[in-house]
């Protein structure tokens, strides 16, 4: 191996090295944290909405079923955002002068949708579908956390890889009973390991490998 | 490296070309680092649509398309009108009903003459889950648990329903009823584009069995027998209003 330094280089060249481990290795510490911190994966960022619109009080206060406006999720990819017509369902009378209701008016009036602002933004080549994972006994508020706190709707999770590889490969630790899936209160405590397992087996859920699989996900 | 002296560059020109090597090599890196990560939005944000979102090519701004009026999807002719409309074949639009008029006003329609008298499908206990399922997502907001009007959003302020529980719905054919969930009825909306055409008889077949529930009819004989049973404290009956009303009298009868 060709001689590292020259004959002229002094202790602080020498030391160098040593400082340049470190420093690589700190750059890559941050580097992971930074990827992994809110300020990239948008965890728990709330976003301004064009409504002021409450999932804790349409969930939490009167007990309205996800599935009331969220009407695709059993079938769909997309779990279905509600077209203003089924705000109307009940805003045709209540609160209906109200200020705060009247983008909703404004798009019930003139025929053109409201403009959400997109929380949950999966990148373009990871592809997801609703449909299956309830079928298979993923419950909401598993990935969504208890939306009937929210009184503005927030990502529980960081929606990165790592994350949905950690129930990919261990879906036993994260399903619960098909009778469950819209209950914002199950924890994953309610059922032992066992009960669990054997869920795992009643619902056919496919192998690690198969879940795990690279075109699982990126078709 | 860097930190050579001075004086190393002017021992030997190689060496100097060396280090120029070696700074273009960091610069590519860093370079290479800071385009690499900004490639990896075009990969998140690809040129194609996903549901909802915005388009800049149709003038109305949607992505997602609307059918052109009058389409016809493969298997959704819905050309069985007791299916599709709960009304009869032969049904007559200008049949005149008969009409009464509440303290409040409101208009009550007693007849219907052209709805159909009998489930177009067939009613299984899975049916009658389904429709309990759906039920209680679409229509106990409004209309309560058991069908009273008494939901929480006309806790909160919602007009009240009228409820299942009277002799006009009892005797109500179910082809109303679904074509209430269908079209609307007063202030209600039609539920059309919620819920799919078997999930509504579904639901019509459970507001029959919430009917039934509410006022069961009781034979003499079988009353009999279920008085005996309160006597005995053994409250095994079906869950019916009868038996609701006796649970009191069956708990006190066990706290003795």
């Amino acid at each position: 191996m060709a001689q590292l330094f020259h004959p002229g280089a002094n202790n602080i060249a020498k030391a160098s090295l040593v400082l340049a481990v470190i420093l690589g290795g700190s750059a890559f510490y941050a580097y992971t944290q930074i990827a992994r911190s809110s300020y990239l994966t948008n965890q728990y960022l709330e976003k301004q909405q064009p409504v002021q619109f409450s999932h804790r009080h349409h969930v939490g206060d009167d007990g309205i079923d996800c599935r009331y406006c969220h009407t695709s999720v059993e079938n769909a990819a997309s779990a279905g955002i509600p077209p203003t017509q089924t705000c109307m369902n009940c805003h045709n009378q209540l609160w209906a002068d109200s200020p705060y209701l009247e983008p909703v008016q404004a798009s019930f009036r003139d025929n053109k949708p409201i403009k959400w602002e997109r929380v949950h933004d999966l990148p373009g080549y990871a592809y997801f579908n609703h449909s299956i994972h309830v079928a298979k006994g993923v419950g909401c508020s598993t990935c969504h956390g208890q939306i009937d706190n929210m009184a503005s709707v927030y990502q529980e999770n960081t929606l990165q890889m790592e994350w949905c590889l950690s129930c990919h490969r261990n879906p036993e630790q994260f399903i619960r009973p098909k009778s469950e899936i819209y209950n914002m209160e199950w924890s994953d405590s309610d059922l032992t390991a066992e009960e669990r397992s054997k869920l795992k087996v009643d619902y056919k859920i496919r192998s690690r490998e198969l879940l795990t699989s690279c075109s699982t996900c990126h078709r | 490296m860097l930190t050579n002296k001075p004086n190393a560059g002017k021992k030997s020109m190689t060496f100097q070309g060396k280090n120029v090597l070696r700074f273009a090599v960091l610069v590519f890196c860093v370079s290479f680092f800071l385009v690499g990560t900004a490639c990896r939005y075009d990969m998140q944000d690809q040129p194609r649509y996903k549901a909802y979102k915005e388009s800049e090519f149709f003038s109305d701004g949607k992505a997602m398309r609307d059918f052109p009026e009058g389409t016809v999807a493969r298997g959704q002719l819905n050309e069985n009108k007791a299916l599709h409309t709960g009304k009869k074949e032969n049904a007559d639009p200008n049949a005149q009903v008969e009409t009464t008029t509440d303290e409040l006003g409101n208009t009550i329609v007693s007849s219907f003459p052209n709805a159909i008298e009998k489930m177009p499908i067939n009613v299984t206990k899975e049916t009658l889950d389904r429709g309990e399922q759906r039920y209680k997502i679409f229509c106990m907001v409004c209309h309560g648990p058991v069908g009273k009007g008494d939901g929480m959003v006309v806790r909160r302020g919602y007009p009240q329903p009228t409820t299942y529980h009277d002799d006009r719905l009892r005797n109500a054919p179910v082809g109303h009823f679904f074509d209430v969930i269908t079209n609307g009825w007063g202030k209600m909306n039609g539920y059309a584009s919620q819920i799919p055409v078997e999930d509504r008889w579904a639901i019509v077949a459970y507001i029959r069995a919430l009917q039934v529930s509410q006022n069961p009819e009781i034979k003499s004989g079988e009353a009999d027998s279920t008085d005996k049973a309160a006597e005995d404290n053994k409250n095994e009956t079906e869950q019916t209003g009868e038996a609701e009303t006796q649970e009191p009298a069956a708990d006190n009868g066990g706290a003795n």
